[in-house]
């Protein structure tokens, strides 16, 4: 960018936006039943884009199709193509093991391992690919814990088991514990609906620190939520995208009647 | 008057349904009592200690020689023989059932296993007499293929059933969201099995382990059939040797009621129950554990 930094110039900076990921006619099912149709949708790098719309929607589906989890799930298909790096992601002989270490995931209900202290749960995505030292994975703990704003709670209690910490701590350990396979982009399934509003705060905090390294893509009930941490908004409804644009916009100027009513609260 | 008579019979259906839930307990103790009364003169005896620790089985010569230990060291030899064959297999097998099999499969093989179980134990023996002995006596080329190996082989197939289900369940029971964890990391599918699900399952696997010894040390039929019979101190598994049960089986038959013979029959009969009794025990106080923190 030059120095000159007109009106023009900013708008064309923000529609330069770099696309991290591509869905282009995402259909999926669940055995019979079809849970997304033809999904069209740009995921900005470095960006927040938030999932919104009712329960069932398909908003889950969605960004479980991104890590390819929605296939590890009985009965469940998908068809079209995800564009991550410029390659296909659901081709077949992608490999699902690698992509899920450039696309984590935190889920809505927090999951650390219940066998395993706190060190072992942040350590645990690394250690799956191969040993470390001691020193340089300790180094990793505090780093990791850092970014996820619990290093300062947790740090003097890491041989304590992981289920032992409060709901909020358990998913800042579950984002430490992503971050730790340094992903490029991160996947939050409905991360705060657990948690109490504190916690929430928190984890909101986190994802406006963590988007300066991260693509983020995190899926929502709470449309205040997705106003205040995203930078784009998709508004799903019976498995289909209504509308996708900047969130200023569809909170404010939503073109489509059926996201403005879900916005207002007319239902959902 | 309808109401008096409506509380009269809730009475009598709870002291009926009372009496059915108490009555397996009584009839265990029953049981203890009764043990415990038969053998206590003989313990007392023959000397508790020189019983327990005895190495000689000689009950009928003169004098006669009343050692558990050589029969105690058969139980424990099948049984372990059964239980290091049948733990791996059936972790293996619970394993491809609950995380690898399709569905279709997995009924197949469920209903197999649970049909396993209902393969009355003198058939199983029946086999292991005419199939599974001659086998070890060529492989080995021992004298005779009856010997506790064949024995645990055998036991192994019959606590395959208990072993397989209960760990399969425990499995199926750690919560999918610990799977899906593991995988959102980029664990495969095997990494995933080893570091999560089966850490999670392990008080079920130790629970299956402990019925399935339970299930074991107990059997009598098969037993008494193709390990060969002998009531020496076995030190290999490729020796003829007489378990606890066999020998309450294959002597009770024949001894004097009220000798010293015939109430060392039931201290052995005692013995077994208390060594049930503390694995059952083990097993579910692992399985309640669970239950608690699950």
């Amino acid at each position: 960018m030059t120095k000159l930094t007109t009106q023009s110039e900013v708008i064309i900076v923000v529609e330069e936006q770099i696309k991290r990921m591509q869905a282009k006619n995402i259909n999926a099912w669940f055995y019979d039943k079809q849970a997304l149709q033809n999904i069209n949708l740009d995921i900005y790098d470095k960006k927040v884009t938030a999932i919104i719309g009712p329960s069932g929607c398909g908003k889950s589906t969605f960004i479980r199709n991104l890590n390819r989890l929605h296939e590890t799930v009985p009965g469940a298909r998908v068809s079209g193509t995800i564009l991550l790096d410029g390659e296909n992601i659901l081709q077949g002989s992608y490999d699902a093991v690698a992509l899920r270490r450039k696309v984590g995931m935190v889920f809505q209900k927090p999951t650390p391992f219940p066998t395993m202290s706190i060190y072992d749960n942040v350590t645990a995505g690394l250690k799956l690919y191969g040993r470390q030292s001691k020193s340089d994975l300790d180094l990793l703990v505090e780093k990791s814990l850092k970014r996820a704003a619990l290093w300062e709670e947790v740090k003097d209690i890491l041989d304590k088991p992981g289920i032992s910490l409060s709901g909020g701590q358990q998913q800042r350990l579950c984002i430490a514990r992503a971050l730790t396979i340094e992903p490029e982009v991160i996947l939050l399934d409905e991360p705060c609906s657990a948690l109490d509003p504190i916690s929430t705060s928190k984890i909101e905090e986190l994802i406006h620190e963590l988007k300066h390294k991260y693509t983020i893509v995190i899926v929502t009930h709470n449309m205040q939520q997705a106003a205040r941490v995203a930078d784009y908004t998709a508004f799903f409804l019976m498995g289909e995208l209504v509308e996708f644009d900047q969130t200023s916009k569809i909170f404010t100027a939503p073109t489509d009647k059926r996201t403005e009513d879900y916005i207002t609260g007319r239902f959902g | 008057m309808t109401r008096m008579k409506n509380r009269f019979l809730e009475k009598i259906i709870e002291a009926a349904i009372f009496l059915s839930g108490i009555v397996a307990v009584l009839i265990v103790v029953l049981i203890f009592i009764f043990l415990f009364k038969e053998s206590f003169s003989f313990f007392v005896k023959e000397n508790m200690l020189a019983v327990l620790l005895g190495r000689n089985w000689y009950p009928i010569s003169d004098p006669p020689q009343f050692g558990f230990l050589p029969l105690m060291m058969g139980s424990l030899f099948v049984t372990m023989g059964a239980i290091v064959i049948a733990v791996p297999f059936g972790l293996a097998a619970a394993l491809y059932i609950s995380e690898v099999a399709p569905a279709w499969l997995k009924d197949i093989l469920k209903t197999g296993i649970e049909l396993l179980a209902a393969i009355p134990s003198i058939v199983l023996g029946f086999i292991g007499i005419v199939v599974l002995a001659p086998l070890i006596k060529n492989f080995f080329h021992l004298g005779s293929g009856l010997t506790a190996l064949a024995g645990s082989i055998m036991l192994a197939f019959m606590a395959m059933p208990t072993i397989v289900s209960i760990i399969e369940d425990a499995i199926t029971s750690v919560p999918r969201s610990y799977k899906q964890g593991a995988l959102a990391l980029g664990a495969t599918h095997w990494q995933t099995i080893r570091r999560v699900i089966i850490p999670a399952a392990f008080p079920g696997i130790i629970a299956a382990v402990m019925l399935g010894i339970g299930r074991v040390i107990g059997e009598t039929m098969a037993v008494l059939m193709i390990t060969g019979n002998a009531a020496i101190m076995p030190t290999t598994l490729l020796q003829p040797v007489r378990t606890l049960t066999a020998t309450i089986a294959a002597e009770m038959g024949e001894v004097i009621r009220g000798s010293s013979h015939y109430y060392s029959l039931f201290g052995i009969g005692l013995i077994l129950f208390i060594i049930t009794f503390v694995i059952n025990l083990i097993a579910d106080l692992v399985l309640h554990r669970r239950r608690i923190n699950g």
